[in-house]
């Protein structure tokens, strides 16, 4: 397929302005006549579907929780980046659109990221109007602090639960459209299935999670924000709930998806303790602003970490990154504790963690500064570990946290489905093969607040195809196929539960599709996982029945896309023989370990088409063109 | 860490619907880790269950690092279980002692109708926060972000009301069933910012309204709710919120409108 990234030309500071003004607008009057679809009610969903209720649309808002509210936007911890320049050290729109190119490894967009950095400052700004309680100095104004990947501060939060406070005002906004009737709720929904006419999008088909019943909406265009897919490993700090389904039920009705092998592996995560376990969780990267990660300088040392002198400690990111010391960017972070792991410096009783220590800035700081800026994180690790990190360092190890990679997106945030439009998460389009700290919130609300409204109206002014009623014969069939889908599942009554297939896949994608990659593993990965595929179709056990409330008929859905997700990651591994940003080929790595891109062979965007359930994908490039941020080895030293 | 575990006994409720009466079933579990968490346990619980072909415990839950809001359940008469300023997913079972007896619970609650087992209807929430749990900023046209300093004693407070999970577990730990916490939370933080000002007045009188349609008790000094709230939420916000009412009753003109 030829990929038009319909991106605009010309100066790159204004391509976003001049765009905006040659896209075509929908008369106020005639705005309520159009019908959107949004599905997702996390940062990018609710704030796209509050700000076009504002502009006179009719949204009907879908989330598979019980409230909007609960979507995974709300454990985001650390905070939000924007250009605002307000402790005057150099920020500029220019230098977040470099840092974000240059952190996702010049694997992304220039004319997105730099529109993301554009309007990143008026995220801050609506986030305050609505009463968001970002942490503020004593002068009353706005308080910053440094992330990852960056040697200024330029990161808002709100103590350690800034995706909350920011999730709260978005559905706050939401919650006051369903209150004045333009937006119509539809909690504990999940959407199972994309209708397409002609190749456009024109609804989508449920199940209502509370009865069973399999239903459909139409409407003029639809928006999808329902997260990444990193929960294909099992294991991972997403909540329990977060899935691939419904994007990856559109790819299967042509959307392509790009790049999946990009997955970020956050170094910060709370190590694994046991084979019941059912998440991991994570430890804000703002804790790198003042922890100092180390391990012991001689192997298998198992003294308590206190009673370990510094001479005796290695500091391996301070020594070997100078510049950047412990705030490298993750992808960084995380292979250089995997590595300090894998040689035999772990600590804990798994031998696989590394300690993230807060000694020094204790005693520089004072307890009291530490528990003003963390509290809320060590007492969470306390309530986790059983340790106070007041009193002894935090055992850290790196685990699956976000995936960069998702549906392929033009510059208009749309599909290569028509009318269908992927923000936040779910889309490829912003972060390369790496995002930076304190990205996600920032690429989530710019694309559902100060994007989407533009581009999807523009979509609609242009639309000449009218919208279809739910009694189209296409409705009907997606109703059909949705229910024998449900029905197949039950009706396997197999041996083994949902938990221990997805257990079982997501070893496999760890081991093979973590945190470093080979071409032997990759290959082995692909001939695991249609195997495991297999037996899950005929052997899974789901209790209950199609017309109640039955959580393990959800998780199987869900689990049965990501045994054919997994492979559709392999497969894009598989193919990109270089390293950059979080996909690691151990083939591909320079003389000291770091990722070796290879710009002449892989300076595009892989995006992939569905070909059938266990065929290959087919391939389509989109080439990057880099006008602005030059390629280079990255260097954090 | 250790690999210590421990015998359980739990007397856990199990509704199969709405019109369902319900009961308590007893279920064993055993060698359960101590470093399990709660929702962990009842993970092992449930993969035991529907090996022997019944149907597992519905409970709700999501992020489970406590603070999303959807987790919760009645734990030896107390939401979210014995740990202070502690959701039910971030309660491990290493609080427990080994041979011990747990009798759990969903919330229950007028306001709550019952779904499934542990699963109950917390959308009288929603919409009480649609009757004004906002500002009515719209998207765009904001002033920058520091044209309005707010002094941080002002804000660190309005970030201490604003940290509610909207769990119910206020609810469910009430005598009379009042949500004042809940309401008192989101009405003081905006109570206490510049930016909740114009709209003071109908926020207050809208928000307690629903909360009232919703059957919602009222509060009457128990403190239940900030003693089973899993952020610690403070009762001052409820009084804060009854402070806002009393001056919205005297000086609203017109019936409240939006409504």
């Amino acid at each position: 397929m030829n990929l038009n990234s319909n991106a605009p030309s010309g100066p790159i500071e204004k391509r976003w302005t001049e765009h905006k003004f040659k896209m075509k607008l929908v008369n106020p009057a005639n705005r309520r006549k159009y019908k959107v679809i949004v599905v997702g009610t996390g940062l990018a969903g609710a704030s796209v579907a509050a700000s076009m209720a504002e502009m006179g649309y009719h949204i009907d808002s879908f989330c598979m929780q019980d409230s909007p509210r609960r979507a995974h936007s709300i454990a985001a911890q650390g905070g939000i980046n924007a250009n605002k320049n307000y402790p005057n050290d150099g920020d500029s729109t220019f230098r977040l659109f470099y840092d974000t190119v240059k952190g996702g490894d010049y694997r992304a967009r220039e004319s997105n990221v730099y529109r993301l950095a554009e309007v990143s400052g008026n995220i801050i700004d609506q986030c305050v109007a609505q009463g968001v309680p970002f942490a503020r100095e004593y002068s009353g104004y706005l308080d910053n602090r440094s992330f990852g990947g960056s040697q200024l501060s330029r990161t808002f939060y709100a103590r350690g639960q800034t995706g909350q406070q920011l999730l709260l005002g978005a559905y706050g906004a939401l919650m006051k459209e369903v209150g004045k009737g333009n937006v119509t709720l539809h909690p504990r929904c999940e959407m199972l299935d994309l209708v397409t006419m002609d190749g456009q999008a024109k609804g989508i088909t449920v199940r209502n999670l509370i009865n069973g019943k399999i239903e459909s909406y139409a409407a003029d265009v639809v928006i999808l924000a329902t997260g990444g897919y990193g929960n294909v490993y099992y294991l991972s700090t997403n909540a329990m709930n977060s899935n691939v389904t419904a994007a990856w039920r559109c790819h299967k009705k042509g959307a392509l998806f790009a790049n999946p092998c990009y997955t970020q592996i956050h170094p910060t995560c709370i190590p694994v303790h046991g084979s019941y376990q059912s998440k991991l969780t994570l430890m804000s990267e703002s804790l790198r602003n003042d922890g100092r990660v180390w391990v012991p300088k001689g192997k298998n040392d198992t003294r308590h970490p206190n009673q370990i002198p510094d001479a005796e400690r290695n500091y391996y990111l301070e020594t070997k990154y100078p510049s950047f010391g412990n705030l490298v960017p993750r992808d960084v972070a995380s292979r250089n504790a995997k590595t300090v792991c894998d040689e035999g410096f772990g600590v804990g009783s798994t031998k696989l963690a590394v300690y993230l220590d807060f000694k020094d800035a204790i005693n520089r700081l004072g307890e009291k500064t530490i528990k003003e800026k963390y509290g809320n994180l060590f007492e969470m690790y306390d309530r986790i570990a059983d340790s106070s990190p007041y009193k002894e360092p935090m055992m850290i190890y790196p685990a699956i946290h976000y995936t960069m990679g998702g549906l392929w997106v033009d510059y208009n945030l749309e599909s290569t489905i028509k009318g269908l439009f992927v923000l936040g998460e779910a889309n490829f389009s912003d972060h390369g093969a790496n995002r930076l700290g304190a990205s996600a919130l920032m690429q989530g609300l710019a694309d559902g607040y100060f994007v989407a409204p533009y581009t999807v109206s523009n979509f609609l002014a242009e639309n000449k195809a009218k919208a279809i009623s739910t009694d189209h014969p296409l409705f009907e069939d997606s109703v059909r196929e949705v229910t024998s889908k449900t029905n197949k599942l039950l009706a396997c009554k197999g041996k083994k539960t949902v938990d221990e297939f997805h257990k079982e896949l997501g070893l496999v994608m760890w081991d093979k599709c973590g945190m470093s990659r080979t071409d032997a593993g990759l290959k082995e990965a692909l001939a695991k996982i249609p195997a495991i595929r297999d037996e899950f179709h005929a052997n899974v056990n789901v209790s209950g029945s199609a017309e109640d409330f039955n959580q393990t008929l959800e998780r199987a859905g869900r689990v049965s896309d990501f045994l054919e997700f997994g492979e559709l990651l392999a497969y894009d591994a598989l193919h990109r023989t270089e390293s950059c940003g979080g996909h690691f080929r151990e083939e591909s790595q320079t003389s000291d370990g770091e990722a070796q891109r290879k710009d002449e062979d892989f300076s595009f965007v892989s995006a992939w088409g569905f070909e059938g359930v266990g065929n290959k994908p087919s391939l389509s490039k989109e080439p990057l063109v880099f006008e602005y941020c030059k390629p280079s080895q990255r260097s954090y030293k | 860490m250790s690999a210590k575990t421990i015998n359980l006994t739990l007397k856990i409720w199990r509704q199969k619907n709405k019109s369902d009466e319900g009961r308590f079933q007893t279920i064993k579990a055993n060698g359960i880790s101590i470093e399990a968490s709660f929702l962990e346990m009842l993970d092992i619980i449930n993969e035991d269950l529907t090996k022997a072909g019944e149907e597992p415990v519905a409970f709700d839950h999501d992020c489970r690092e406590g603070i999303c809001g959807m987790c919760g359940a009645v734990v030896n008469g107390i939401p979210h279980g014995p740990q202070q300023a502690t959701t039910l997913c971030q309660l491990h079972m290493r609080k427990f002692s080994d041979g011990e007896t747990l009798v759990i619970e969903p919330f229950r609650a007028h306001g709550f109708p019952a779904i499934k087992d542990l699963v109950v209807d917390r959308s009288a929430f929603d919409r009480i926060i649609a009757r004004g749990g906002f500002t009515s900023a719209k998207t765009g046209g904001a002033p920058d972000a520091n044209a309005l300093p707010i002094p941080k004693q002002k804000a660190d407070l309005a970030m201490d009301a604003a940290a509610c999970i909207g769990c119910g577990a206020c609810v469910a730990a009430c005598p009379n069933a009042s949500a004042m916490l809940f309401v008192g939370a989101k009405v003081s933080q905006m109570a206490l910012l510049p930016q909740g000002h114009p709209e003071k007045t109908t926020r207050v009188l809208n928000m307690v309204k629903q909360m009232d349609v919703e059957g919602f008790g009222n509060c009457s000094n128990h403190y239940e709710c900030e003693a089973a709230c899993p952020k610690a939420i403070k009762v001052e916000n409820i009084a804060r919120m009854n402070r806002e009412y009393l001056l919205a009753s005297i000086v609203h003109r017109e019936e409240s409108t939006n409504s």
